[in-house]
């Protein structure tokens, strides 16, 4: 199932949306558009409701989610940088069971559109658990499998910086689900097109990238790292030129679809993504600054698309190769 | 929580390093002493969470056509001290720029628990939520002690803004250059109180808790990515789990705290 909408159905999308169709499609799930909060960035999602209806978001990805509760790393765990910070959460969240017994029944009472999962894992096992658990979960129509978490079976190197663990982590998640699996791949690489590769050749159903750029700050005045865990994970605006260009080098490596992301910030952003190869965008540090980020994005598509000649965003994917 | 753009009243300097910044703007979301704003400066990344000093709901809060519809407009008072690159350039705002703020952020001091005589205690930058708390607190009906603890004389602001509220006041400076000489922990020798309300860099928070035979609730300030619970950034450990300095902090009630 590529698109299971009628013809007719389409052109009435294209006729609301004034002539231009922001629709687009991950792997037979359809998204009204393709912007999507980023995951660790948009919480469950209620935090945003409060101030906005966030039905108008294509999906949204939450924060990566670990068999057990995690309370995270040491505080503190953020540090400003020129256009944009770095992070060290350590991936605080609830534990699987409660994201679907607490987080999840309070993000579907706000939100209607397909879900994104994130999943994380410190074990091939523990990523198979947590897939096995969330694939339940009728509105999660995508899992994306973060690889930047550290294997403890391996010195603590983390599943994504080699092509061999990410295809391994791939088979075993592959196996438990039938929903598409999108692997979210780490920027900290030599060659991010071999793991894609491999990803895909293990059956991945999609590729998400990137995740955070490792970075680190000193604070001039104490002469020691500001994070707490030295270094972190650096995104905003500053990223978006990496994020194209891997992006873009991932389009021509790999056939599956990408959600392209890192720095994304406005709807120009967006489009210049989706031109790199990307079939969805998601939004990640911009929503921190400006909690109607996501949302201004998406409103403001139409007018940025027509300023470029585009009538529908399907058919710009992978424009510039 | 609300995004609005205020207008700047005045930028003005209390001491050699701290300013009061008073805004006019949509403070409609603004309920409770000891929320917080986060403030966009331009050249920045991340916001600047500042305290709210004090708050005026605007008279119109009820207009219901022209450019104030739906929007109450009223007045907010910031006091900051300079010290780093962003309120460094936040001293450098005019009166009639425009600033971007996110406000009626963290849930604040609850005044139902502070019987008839609460202590307040503020040192240097965690002065400014006392305001606004004090001042709500004697509308409240209570007699209100408030402890201002300053390194030395020349920091020394607001003293009289709190006793003009009718409140009593003792300042404590560190030097011994004003008032008791010491530490806020100092000045509470000989008084008689209720509860205690804290707002100060954490050495010193440490201290009231140490020192206080009652209950309170004390002001934790962190690092913040987003200042509205989305990011998990400054979460901290409690007795009762782990709690979101800007969400569901910044004031931790005095029996969850872990040091
Ligand atoms: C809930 C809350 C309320 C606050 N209320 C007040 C107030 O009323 N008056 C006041 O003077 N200060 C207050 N602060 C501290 C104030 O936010 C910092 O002094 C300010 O962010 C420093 O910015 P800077 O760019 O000058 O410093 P820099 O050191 O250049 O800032 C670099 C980064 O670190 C962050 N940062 C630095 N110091 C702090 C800090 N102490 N707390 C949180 N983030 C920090 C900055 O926001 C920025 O992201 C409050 C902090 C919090 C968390
Ligand atoms: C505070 C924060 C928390 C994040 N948490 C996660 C996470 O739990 N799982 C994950 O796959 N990515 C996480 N990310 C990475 C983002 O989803 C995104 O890939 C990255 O930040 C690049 O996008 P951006 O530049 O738009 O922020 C996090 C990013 C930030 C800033
Ligand atoms: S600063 Fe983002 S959750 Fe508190």
């Amino acid at each position: 199932m590529v698109d299971s909408k009628t013809a007719e159905e389409k052109m009435i999308n294209i006729a609301d949306a004034g002539m231009c169709s922001t629709e687009v499609v991950l792997s037979g799930v359809i998204l009204d558009n393709p912007i999507i909060p980023a995951s660790g960035t948009f919480g469950y999602g209620y935090e945003f409701a409060e101030i906005y209806d966030i039905n108008c978001l294509g999906s949204l990805s939450f924060k990566g989610t670990t068999r057990e509760p995690r309370f995270g790393n040491a505080l503190p765990r953020i540090a400003e940088c020129t256009a944009g910070l770095i992070n060290s959460i350590g991936l605080q969240n609830p534990g699987v069971e409660k994201v679907i017994s607490e987080e999840l029944p309070k993000l579907r009472a706000c939100f209607k559109k397909p879900i994104i999962a994130n999943i994380c894992g410190f074990s091939i096992d523990e990523y198979a658990e947590n897939s096995a658990l969330l694939d339940k979960e009728e509105q999660v129509e995508i899992l994306e499998i973060n690889v930047s978490c550290p294997n403890i079976h391996n010195g603590g190197m983390t599943f994504g910086t080699e092509a061999k663990m990410a295809a391994e982590v791939t088979r075993a998640v592959k196996k438990v689900t039938k929903k598409p699996v999108y692997i979210k791949l780490s920027p900290n690489v030599t060659d991010i097109t071999e793991i894609a590769k491999a990803c895909e050749a293990a059956g991945a159903d999609g590729i998400s990238l990137i995740n955070t750029m490792l970075g680190m700050r000193i604070d001039l005045n104490k002469k020691k790292p500001v994070i707490a865990n030295k270094m972190g994970g650096f995104s905003g605006s500053a990223i978006f030129p990496v994020a194209v260009r891997m992006v873009y080098q991932v389009h021509e490596a790999v056939k599956i679809p990408i959600i392209g992301m890192g720095g994304v910030a406005s709807a120009r952003d967006a489009i210049e993504m989706m031109l790199a190869g990307a079939s969805a965008v998601q939004v990640g540090a911009a929503n921190l600054v400006d909690p109607f980020a996501s949302k201004k994005i998406v409103e403001n598509l139409p007018k940025e698309m027509a300023k470029y000649n585009i009538t529908s965003l399907r058919e710009i994917i992978g424009g510039a190769h | 929580m609300k995004q609005d753009f205020f207008e700047i009243v005045s930028n003005e300097r209390l001491t050699g390093n701290v300013m009061e910044l008073v805004l006019r703007g949509d403070t409609s979301e603004i309920a409770v002493p000891g929320q917080f704003v986060n403030i966009k400066l331009d050249g920045f990344f991340l916001r600047r969470p500042l305290s709210v000093c004090n708050c005026e709901q605007g008279a119109n809060a009820g207009a219901s056509c022209g450019a104030m519809a739906g929007k109450s407009e009223g007045m907010l008072t910031l006091i900051y001290k300079i010290v780093g690159e962003g309120t460094r350039a936040l001293a450098e705002y005019k009166a009639g720029e425009m600033l971007d703020l996110l406000t009626g952020l963290g849930n604040g001091y609850d005044i139902s628990k502070s019987g008839d005589e609460p202590l307040l205690i503020g040192g240097g930058a965690g002065v400014p939520p006392m305001f606004l708390l004090c001042r709500n607190l004697i509308a409240a009906g209570t007699k209100p002690t408030v402890i201002l603890g300053f390194n030395s004389k020349a920091e020394v602001f607001y003293e009289n803004e709190f006793k003009s509220l009718g409140a009593r006041v003792i300042v404590a400076t560190a030097d011994g250059s004003y008032g008791v000489r010491g530490f806020v922990t100092d000045a509470m020798k000989d008084i008689l109180y209720s509860y205690t309300y804290a707002c100060g860099p954490e050495p010193m928070l440490r201290a009231v808790y140490e020192k206080a035979a009652c209950g309170g609730q004390y002001s934790f300030e962190e690092r913040m990515g987003c200042g509205f619970g989305a990011c998990m950034g400054c979460s901290c450990k409690t007795k009762y789990g782990s709690k979101r300095i800007c969400k569901d902090g910044p004031v931790l009630e005095k029996e969850e705290i872990i040091w």
